[in-house]
């Protein structure tokens, strides 16, 4: 469920501005500070969008997820960078389904995360149903 | 009162769990200090100068006698004998070891408490009118809604690494009792053609750069209240400075961008948000806002009180307030006696006061931005039966609003960020006006101390607020006068040069001689600095 390492053979993620000004690649590196809706045109042709955590703390990623899988983005949204094991939870929920962290990942604490919470209070970019709609069928 | 279903029940256990895991990770070396920090804040889990710090919330100041109880058997049990109740309606305790940080959690989930989200970059415990289903004044109890937005915001996958903390109030009432302009989103239940909605107002805060939230949208249908609070953090989120963590509140980017253009962003965003089904149905309201019910108040209860009791009659007259419910009345209990730590009670006052509530009080207790306890549903009949127990626990200072009822941070003698102490003020301040018919005679004054810019005891907001500096290695206190968190809210200003620790003490007693001197019949402290303006109080402390 959890991919750790980048796949061999994956064609390299390319800038948003390369992306923008050329180009027919099919992936695409967001930094924290760059806009996801800039893709959104593009998205039916993009089969991987990696969003950078410079820092943990930088939380600007997990808004850009989320609007990317608003938009329709099907293909694989992998977090890179500064990703821990206590953030993989929040991150799947955003809409990210692929993990790059720099440190490594112990398996059994990324499972154990990822098992932790039985349900969830609000909608979110994944396909849990929130409490509210448990509560009112 | 709100009750856990089996869903928030298994929340709260689940965070229990999680957290018990973290803690063993890092006590057996796994994580490191800087990767447990973020993990341990969003559990309310501070590291302070002398040991940790544990922030339970108390969500929107509710709690019921049971909960009460279990914050007593923590200071008995985990700390020492006392806990320190806070300017978000929340309780801390000042001594805790973090190898008991699981268990004390686990105890609070056995009474549906914890302490999710009492710190970090996240939104936090959502604050509300201590007041709220017993004031005259309330268009409707702002809890339920409240209770709504505490669920939304609890674990919210996006919003859990914000540029910076993130502080919702809710309020209903014209009368601001809960500061609600001087946080990130300061809600209020308003009336339209019959109909109830929200007006947001989005970037207040005080800390160093203290600001007024402005109006965002005056009216945000209920339907849409989550909605519209996601699209205000998502533009926050997305746009809030991450460079500087001092101008990395909400406040700053609005302030920067303009409350146009924040609005036009959010309204955007908004019609996007909307459309993603994240509202719930007016059924789950009516579900929450069932157990707001009010109590059941016999209305033909005796109005008439007794006040053959000088004493009582001076606390009856000070911190007993009008219920809507006649017959009935608001009791506030004040942590504030003469020479005592604000906000400060042990656990046998603790214990006293759930008692209270649960004999009295249809089992309700209120915690208070101002650092005091609410009993908020209490036959007037009752009224002496109460007072003399409060009497017998020293909970009957009859202070409220009064210059003694401060607000104060802990200060240098417990906080890491403080550059100075609070409590020895306070304590000086309450002392050299211990005399209760001088503080009577000067009316309502609410005095505000912080030990640092990061002014957690609301100093801009005081009628007189003292801000502690660090000068040059020394405690400096710099005064500040007309500030206000209520409905007529406004920011202090600095006087000039600051005190030391006496100084202050003597120029703050300059400032309500030069009071006294000025006024016109029934006017406020607060009221005189707006007419006559700063220059004659400048005079009187500086000659």
């Amino acid at each position: 469920m959890v991919e750790h390492l980048q796949a061999d053979g994956e064609e390299p993620c390319v800038t948003l501005d390369a992306f923008l000004s050329q180009s027919n690649a099919t992936a695409v590196r967001l930094e924290s500070d760059e806009d996801a809706r800039a893709l959104i045109p593009y998205l039916d042709r993009l089969k991987l969008i990696e969003i950078a955590f410079p820092a943990f703390r930088d939380g600007r990623g997990y808004s850009s997820a989320r609007i990317l899988r608003e938009a329709g983005y099907t293909g694989e949204l992998r977090a890179q960078g500064d990703v821990l094991v206590d953030q993989i939870a929040y991150m799947k929920r955003c809409g990210f389904d692929s993990f790059a962290s720099e440190k490594p990942l112990n398996p059994a604490d990324v499972d154990a995360a990822l098992a932790r919470w039985p349900h969830h209070y609000q909608g979110a970019a994944d396909a849990a149903v929130p409490i509210w709609k448990l509560r009112h069928g | 009162m709100y009750k856990y279903d089996e869903y928030d029940q298994a929340m709260v256990e689940a965070r229990v769990a999680e957290f018990s895991d973290q803690v063993r990770r890092r006590l057996a070396g796994e994580i490191t200090e800087d990767q447990f920090k973020p993990l341990r804040l969003m559990n309310g889990l501070y590291l302070q100068l002398h040991a940790y710090m544990l922030r339970v919330a108390v969500p929107y100041g509710t709690l019921d006698s049971r909960q009460m109880r279990m914050l007593a058997h923590i200071a008995r049990t985990y700390d020492r004998d006392y806990g320190h109740f806070t300017t978000r309606q929340n309780i801390q305790y000042n001594w805790i070891k973090l190898e008991d940080a699981p268990a004390i959690l686990a105890d609070l989930a056995s009474v549906e408490m914890h302490a999710i989200q009492t710190s970090g970059n996240c939104i936090r415990n959502i604050s509300s009118d201590q007041w709220a289903g017993a004031a005259a004044d309330e268009i409707t109890d702002p809890r339920p809604w409240a209770e709504l937005l505490r669920q939304w915001s609890s674990f919210h996958p996006e919003f859990s690494y914000l540029p910076r903390k993130f502080k919702i109030a809710v309020i209903a009432a014209d009368e601001d009792r809960a500061a609600m302009r001087l946080h990130d989103i300061g809600i209020q239940i308003v009336e339209k053609d019959g109909q109830h909605g929200a007006a947001f107002y989005v970037g207040g805060g005080m800390g160093r750069t203290p600001m007024i939230a402005p109006l965002i949208k005056d009216f945000v249908p209920l339907d849409d209240l989550l909605s519209y609070t996601e699209a205000c953090l998502r533009v926050y989120n997305r746009y809030g400075r991450r460079d500087n963590i001092y101008k990395a509140r909400i406040k700053i980017l609005i302030h920067e961008l303009g409350a146009d253009e924040y609005r036009r962003q959010v309204e955007e965003e908004f019609a996007h948000v909307k459309t993603l089904g994240i509202d719930p149905p007016r059924a789950e309201f009516d579900r929450i806002a069932a157990q707001f019910a009010p109590p059941p108040l016999d209305a033909s209860a005796p109005d008439a009180v007794d006040r053959s009791d000088p004493d009582f009659a001076v606390w009856l007259d000070q911190n007993v307030a009008a219920h809507k419910v006649p017959g009935h009345a608001i009791i506030n209990i004040s942590l504030k006696p003469v020479g005592g730590i604000p906000g400060d009670a042990s656990s046998a006052q603790i214990d006293l006061m759930a008692d209270l509530a649960e004999t009295y009080s249809h089992d309700e207790l209120r915690v208070t931005h101002a650092q005091n306890i609410v009993l908020p549903h209490v036959r007037k009949a009752d009224l002496y039966a109460i007072w003399q127990k409060l009497d017998e626990a020293g909970l009957a200072t009859p202070n409220l609003d009064l210059i003694s009822d401060i607000i104060a941070c802990p200060g240098l003698d417990y906080c890491s960020l403080a550059n100075a102490r609070s409590i020895p003020v306070a304590q000086k301040i309450a002392t050299r006006f211990a005399d209760l018919g001088r503080q009577k005679e000067l009316g309502e004054l609410k005095l505000k101390i912080s030990g640092c810019i990061n002014a957690c005891g609301h100093h801009h907001a005081g009628h007189i607020g003292i801000l502690g500096v660090d000068r040059k290695g020394t405690e400096n206190y710099q005064l500040l006068l007309g500030g206000s968190g209520a409905e007529d809210v406004s920011l202090g200003t600095i006087t000039g040069p600051g005190f030391d620790e006496d100084g202050i003490v003597d120029a703050i007693e300059r400032v309500t001689d030069k009071y006294l001197s000025e006024r016109t019949e029934g006017e406020r402290f607060v009221d005189t600095f707006r007419r006559v303006g700063m220059a004659p109080f400048k005079e009187a402390i500086y000659g």
